[in-house]
């Protein structure tokens, strides 16, 4: 063993989507903890998911199936990292196809995210600057040289960088000045081809000229000039790292709050600013630090409830159901207001993917849970571990063997193979004594339909389960 | 909990995608109505006139049936300022009563916090349906929604009822020791617990409940007969929620919209009987909402998201009736393009319901003083 199997088991919940008891084997046999982090944080070393294969299964504009696609990705790329920083992005940069052109604007959106994810802060405000899906979402081609529109403007500074009370009015104004001109294009016309994604365009002469003065600097500044400014501030630094922690470590408080609220542990938030200032924003840097951290590494019991799509991606992961692609997925996106006769799942449990509710994003942590949302997160899991012959199912029964087993041993082994779960004493307590009850139907009716599938149905309904 | 004095319930119905406000109460005598819809349209003889201006849409008769007994009022042109045409902003207004800000607490969840204040009865608001609408949910406020009343609660899957009885022992004591763990865990405990609370005392309802109405076949239909046997039960609860959703006729109105208007009309006209065979028609009154109304001019098979709708209130305590004022069809009135401007704020018509009929201060909920009607029987 190079690495210890429940911190793996952690690092791979909090920065993939769990690993399935196979994944867990090799890593601890052959990775030590660094080496896994390594992994993680470089994904060009390894092979992406083939593309047009992806593209043949879940094709087509409907955002089910493009969601469908991303869900595939979460449970099956050799790249966890490099999605969970997508749905990162998704969650602080909210862009919904409510608002948008057309869902290609919202996937292609989710590529871009996908392809910068890991590289610098700087070059993430950047793309999303330019991103079509973004500028009509927050108006920006609205903004002209004589007309300014502030939308952008002001969240970039308020949502995506710096959070309230780091920045004048004025700042807004001269930073929306500097982005006038910036806006997007059709590159054919929508009939008779259909939907084709936007591009970024650049119209030098819709961009205001005269001199700004942004955060005390001045001068014509345009906007890469402004993303220069705002990365190099100590605010950008400590709410980009809160952000990050909000995601990996431990929930915080909803963001508005965050220029009245202090950070639940400000040394952490700290020492993940003072990474951000020394590599000028390199987001593999400051997440090397992260996941190799004490406060990290101790951050299991810490609550940080699953979000429904942390949730749905780590069951089916387990499952092994869709580890090839085959139709069927698009179920848990379905939504209504998308022309859909049933919500799916992941609607109904409170987080439609590609639509968040607004520029403001999902409410995370504790507010993910009420009697609706509960209800279906336990319904879910009863029907995703109802059938024994899944292949990531059948998996876990061959190791544990029987139901008659010793039922405190049937338990270690479920919570390990299910993801390296921890729970409470008590939960673990109650596990037990319901193995023990299943245990004592010895009728021919009940005991062919009852069996370890019932104690992975109990293990993913507890409180616990729902922590990430 | 049955009570003898019988409270006040409300029942609100969310038809999901914009209903056609046109093409339900229709403009059947106007010009500019012919002149915008050439093929989104119902022609004079495709309407049942409840006067010489306006006619009920003939696929929702039972309406005008409603509509002539007065247990059916109609609110004309309700609507939000500045609607920006999203389903999802739309809803989200709506549903929090909040126009100007992204609001985080649902109307009816603040009126299930004033009707119970302690937090003791988890069934005191009820969505019947999948998942908990925004408008019902506010932290800390337990209330219950119910997927199927027959399979409703947790371990509802498990295949025997023994393996079951120990599967709820177990959820119990681990949803119950979360107690000191934490405040988070500590909430989803509770919030477990709540769940179970609501599912034992519905468990019940089914078996209690028998009548001659035969409900269509149909999710609208099914769901406000679960309305019905949970109100029958007398749980205690107040405020019920439902949808029907399908109204985002963009580009098959002319095949579905006919079809929303028969089931939704049927299912309300059975559910009134329903209730009316357990002497309980007067305890109960609907609003039928839904996020805006649609454009002006058809697009030649559907037709696209407006602004002003309209809403309805039903019940034998309803004074039935026209209310606020029809939007003016005249293109020289039209706002944002093509678009029928409201005639009354939304926010008038919860004060009215949450006010008058529930006996809820509609003020710290609605945040402000908004125009109501009187739509009320004494």
């Amino acid at each position: 063993m190079k690495s210890e199997r429940a911190l793996v088991a952690h690092l791979m919940r909090r920065a993939a989507f769990g690993a399935t008891p196979t994944e867990l084997d090799y890593l601890t046999e052959h990775k030590t903890y660094e080496d896994i982090v390594e992994d993680l944080i470089n994904p060009e070393k390894f092979e992406e998911l083939d593309r047009s294969y992806l593209d043949r299964y879940y094709g087509g504009e409907q955002v089910s199936a493009q969601v469908a696609k991303w869900l595939f990705r979460m449970i099956n790329t050799p790249r966890p990292l490099e999605e969970k920083m997508s749905l990162f992005l998704h969650h602080i940069f909210p862009v919904a196809w409510g608002k948008s052109e057309h869902t290609h604007s919202i996937v292609v959106e989710i590529e871009m995210f996908r392809k910068i994810g890991l590289s610098s802060f700087k070059n993430i405000l950047f793309e999303l600057s330019k991103d079509p899906a973004m500028i009509f979402w927050l108006d920006n081609n609205e903004n002209h040289k004589d007309e300014i529109n502030e939308n952008y403007g002001r969240e970039l500074l308020e949502l995506f960088s710096m959070g309230v009370g780091n920045y004048t009015e004025n700042d807004i104004k001269n930073a929306s000045r500097a982005f006038t001109g910036w806006t997007f294009r059709q590159p054919l016309s929508l009939y008779p081809f259909g939907h084709y994604p936007a591009v970024f365009e650049y119209l030098p002469e819709d961009h205001d000229n005269n001199e700004k003065e942004f955060l005390g600097h001045k001068g014509n500044f345009n906007g890469e000039d402004i993303i220069n400014i705002i990365v190099r501030q100590p605010a950008t630094a400590k709410f980009v790292s809160r952000h990050l922690y909000n995601f990996f470590v431990e929930d915080e408080t909803q963001v508005p709050s965050w220029a009245t609220e202090a950070p639940k542990n400000e040394d952490a938030i700290n020492e993940l600013a003072g990474v951000f200032m020394e590599s000028s924003g390199d987001m593999k840097s400051v997440l090397r630090v992260l996941f190799n951290s004490d406060f990290f590494k101790e951050s299991m019991k810490l609550p940080k409830v699953k979000s429904p799509t942390e949730l749905v991606a780590g069951v089916l992961k387990q499952t092994g159901e869709f580890n090839k692609p085959k139709p069927g997925i698009h179920v848990f996106a379905n939504t209504t207001l998308n022309g859909s006769a049933t919500d799916g799942t992941m609607s109904i449990m409170g987080q439609m993917l590609m639509n968040p509710p607004t520029v403001e994003g999902w409410h995370t942590g504790h507010e993910w849970i009420n009697s609706g949302t509960l209800s279906e997160r336990i319904s879910f899991v009863e029907d995703q571990f109802s059938d024994e012959s899944k292949p990531g199912i059948r998996e876990i029964i061959s190791r544990i063997g029987s139901l008659e087993n010793d039922p405190a041993a049937i338990i270690d082994q479920c919570l390990d193979l299910m993801g390296g779960i921890n729970v409470s004493e008590s939960t673990y307590e109650a596990l037990v004594a319901y193995t023990q009850e299943l245990q004592g139907f010895t009728g021919k009716e009940i005991s062919e339909g009852t069996g370890i599938h019932n104690v992975l149905q109990m293990v993913a309904s507890t409180v616990d389960y729902q922590f990430a | 909990m049955t009570t003898t004095n019988k409270p006040k319930t409300l029942v609100v119905i969310q038809l999901t995608g914009g209903n056609d406000f046109m093409n339900t109460i229709v403009p059947y005598t106007n010009e500019h109505y012919y002149d915008s819809r050439k093929k989104v349209v119902l022609r004079q003889d495709e309407v049942l006139p409840i006067n010489n201006d306006l006619a009920i849409n003939y696929n929702a008769a039972p309406f005008k049936r409603i509509y002539d007994e007065g247990r059916m009022a109609i609110v004309q042109g309700i609507g939000y300022p500045d609607s920006n045409r999203s389903h999802f902003r739309g809803m989200d207004i709506w549903h929090t009563a909040e126009p100007d800000r992204v609001g985080s607490e649902g109307w009816l969840g603040q009126a299930v916090r004033q009707l119970d204040t302690g937090g003791e009865n988890v069934l005191t608001g009820v969505n019947v349906g999948a998942g908990l609408p925004r408008a019902m949910a506010v932290a800390g406020v337990p209330v219950t929604s119910v997927g199927d009343l027959e399979g409703y609660g947790v371990m509802s899957k498990v295949e025997h009822q023994q393996v079951k009885e120990k599967a709820l022992e177990a959820f119990k004591a681990i949803y119950g020791q979360a107690i000191g763990s934490g405040p988070v865990a500590e909430y989803i405990g509770q919030t477990g617990l709540n769940v179970l609370d609501g599912a034992d005392r519905l468990a019940e309802v089914a078996s209690g409940y028998s009548s001659t109405i035969e409900y269509a076949d149909n999710e609208i239909s099914k769901n406000l007969r679960d309305v019905a046997r949970i109100h029958l039960a007398g749980l205690g609860t107040r405020i019920f929620y439902t949808t029907h959703g399908g109204y985002d006729t963009h580009a098959t109105e002319l095949q579905g919209h006919p079809k929303l208007m028969k089931n939704l009309s049927a299912a309300i006209s059975d559910f009134l009987d329903d209730l009316d065979q357990h002497d309980a028609g007067d305890d109960v009154v609907i609003l039928v909402f839904t996020e805006f109304g649609r454009r002006m001019r058809d697009n030649g098979s559907g037709t696209d998201h407006g602004s002003g709708g309209g809403a309805f209130l039903f019940g034998n305590k309803i004074r039935g009736g026209l209310y606020s004022e029809y939007p003016s069809l005249k293109p020289v009135d039209w706002e944002h393009g093509e678009d029928l401007k409201h005639t009354i704020d939304f926010r008038g018509i919860y004060g009215t319901v949450l006010e008058q009929w529930l006996g809820v201060e509609a003020q710290p909920i609605v945040k402000g003083a908004f125009e109501q009607i009187s739509p009320f029987a004494n």
